[in-house]
């Protein structure tokens, strides 16, 4: 399957029967298959006037208990920031995919990674975070798009699946997940929808004119990002036991990654991979962990430096680390990325 | 005793915030009354603004959600699509509806959304403290108008029913005024009609309704519902501009 279709028909699978959407590029076939498959199950495809509509779309239909979803990519997404903050004051749980490209501005069509910033730190005004799962293969596409609503209602929070132009237009086989025929009927007793003149109403709501609530509101939504923290940390390790490289690459560079790290073994440089699949949370565990072993670590993403941040604060600045970046819709080669291991391994000045 | 008079059990008990002689206190208890005679409180969603409205959760006894500025048919929407048994209402003013908000607005209406819009139009941002609004009218003084509304710069009031009648999805659409108890009695009708065209399924509803906002506008309570008939009367004239029930 084509990874924007596998996400899609994943969501389905997951129960999702509200899929609001708007086209750009390169994440449209997302749409179109929703547009396609949803009336055969009884679910609903609607197209937005915006990117803003649709998030508030999904704001509505996750306010009134269902799974509810949308998709964009790098521009739109920065649209759907109002949204997403007024969906985590309201502590409701959502699903969004973001198909990355080039940026900034109208940038380009083609793959980038350059929404890290956009996604961890800064998806929106005020405290609040979105758990973002970052896939690299179209299998993972499947599983993540599921793990990320059951993760949205476990936590309440909204998911995104952060992929980019190449994951989105590749295709690989996948297995696809049994249907979840009762993942809409799990049970959200803060859902509106009418009391039904059987419970006191309900009322969903970010204002806390009260500064002292809104604290408090705060510190509590905190306390269940910080369980998310300690229990929700993803990654895969390729080759790190003996690793005295580490290269930090999610996505679709870390699949790069993989080839320039076994064309370094094959020169005798101890190469190995650490590949975040959540990026918030970020996996600081097996970052800090890989630190003690390893001498230097290279980070391989398609923007201007991003994640490296995150890299350097998880291992505390302890090991040099090392930039690998093409960005503008380019992908690396392994032969780009293997310079720099070339370079951390020698110690050169980064 | 005999009661001769309840209020409509659709508002809480909760003291309302609005400034006195403020007529959003007359048009809650419309909609609330409204939805009750209708049979709908047990099913009824409303979704509240921003601006001075945004305090609507705490009025309107029943279900709730607070929407970003202007997004309110947008959230409205979701709800409706996934509870279509649902009696959805927006409760907004007119910086949220008619400006920040005017492509929700517009795509809910063309989409024939199957919920009811009550738009409050008094013709001035109140909550922010009484800025131009996309209904300001033309000469009208503003804290950002402060030598009246000059149109060769701020160009012209939205005429928003006007505006929305001429789309096929809008079902029902009139606009009203609370200036007095002979209007205040046509606009309780109007929203009537307005929720039962959305029982009825027949697609979006909306009524505007003229409103004051004395503490803005700088006049007393009485003086604002004569500068209400004097001004905006005219100028946004009353009655059904659509209904596409035909009654």
């Amino acid at each position: 399957m084509k990874g924007n279709e596998a996400v899609a028909e994943a969501a389905i699978r997951a129960g999702c029967r509200h899929f609001f959407g708007y086209p750009i590029t390169p994440q449209t076939e997302v749409a179109a298959y929703m547009s396609r498959r949803m009336p055969k199950e009884g679910g609903l495809y609607l197209q937005a006037e915006s990117e803003i509509g649709a998030i508030n779309m999904v704001m509505g239909a996750s306010a009134a208990g269902a799974r509810a979803m949308t998709s964009s990519s790098s521009p739109g997404i920065a649209l759907k920031s109002e949204g997403l903050s007024y969906m985590a004051g309201c502590d409701l749980p959502g699903v969004l995919v973001n198909i990355q490209r080039g940026g900034p501005g109208l940038g380009g069509i083609q793959p980038s990674q350059a929404d890290y910033f956009q996604t961890t730190k800064g998806v929106g005004h005020g405290d609040f975070h979105i758990i973002a799962l970052a896939p690299n293969t179209i299998q993972e596409m499947v599983d993540l798009t599921v793990l990320a609503f059951d993760l949205a209602d476990r936590y309440r929070v909204v998911s995104m699946v952060l992929a980019d132009g190449i994951l989105g237009q590749m295709m690989e086989p996948v297995v696809l997940p049994e249907y979840a025929p009762d993942a809409q009927d799990v049970s959200k007793g803060w859902a509106v929808g009418g009391t039904g003149g059987k419970r006191k109403r309900n009322i969903i709501n970010s204002l806390y004119l009260d500064p002292e609530e809104l604290e408090t509101m705060n510190f509590q939504r905190y306390e269940r990002y910080a369980q998310i923290g300690r229990d929700e940390q993803r990654w895969e390790s390729y080759l790190l036991d003996d690793a005295d490289i580490v290269v930090a690459a999610y996505g679709a560079s870390a699949r790069v990654a993989k080839n320039a790290i076994l064309e370094a073994r094959a020169q005798g440089i101890k190469a190995g991979l650490l590949r975040p699949i959540t990026l918030w949370p970020f996996p600081k565990t097996a970052f800090a962990a890989a630190a003690d072993k390893a001498r230097a670590f290279v980070t391989a993403e398609m923007s201007m430096g991003q994640m490296i941040e995150d890299v350097e604060l998880a291992i505390r600045c302890r090991r040099p680390v090392y930039l690998s970046n093409r960005v503008g819709g380019m992908v690396p080669t392994p032969t780009d990325i293997l310079s720099v291991i070339q370079k951390a391994n020698a110690g050169h000045d980064q | 005793m005999k009661t001769v008079f309840a209020k409509t059990p659709m508002l809480t008990d909760n003291v309302m915030h609005y400034c006195p002689g403020c007529t959003h206190g007359i048009i809650h208890r419309l909609v609330g009354e409204a939805i009750v005679e209708l049979g709908a409180a047990e099913r009824a969603v409303g979704v509240a603004p921003v601006g001075c409205a945004v305090l609507a959760y705490n009025y309107f006894n029943c279900d709730m959600v607070q929407a970003s500025h202007g997004r309110a048919p947008a959230v409205a929407t979701g709800i409706k699509r996934v509870r279509p048994d649902a009696a959805v209402f927006t409760y907004q003013g007119d910086g949220d509806l008619a400006a920040i908000g005017t492509a929700e607005t517009i795509h809910a209406a063309a989409r024939g959304e199957n919920i009811t819009v009550i738009f409050v139009n008094n013709a001035i941002y109140g909550m922010t403290g009484g800025q131009m609004a996309p209904t300001t009218m033309p000469g009208q003084v503003t804290q950002t108008s402060p030598y009246g509304r000059d149109a060769s710069v701020a160009g012209m009031p939205l005429k928003v029913c006007e505006m929305l009648a001429t789309l096929d999805g809008a079902a029902y659409i009139e606009r009203v005024s609370v200036d007095s108890v002979k209007n205040i009695r046509a606009a309780k009708k109007a929203i009537l009609r307005a929720f039962s065209c959305q029982i009825a399924g027949a697609g979006f509803s909306m009524v505007e309704v003229l409103s004051t906002c004395p503490t803005n506008w700088g006049l007393d309570p009485v003086g604002s519902l004569g500068w209400l008939r004097d001004n905006m009367i005219p100028y946004y004239p009353l009655g059904i501009y659509k209904n596409s029930q035909g009654d």
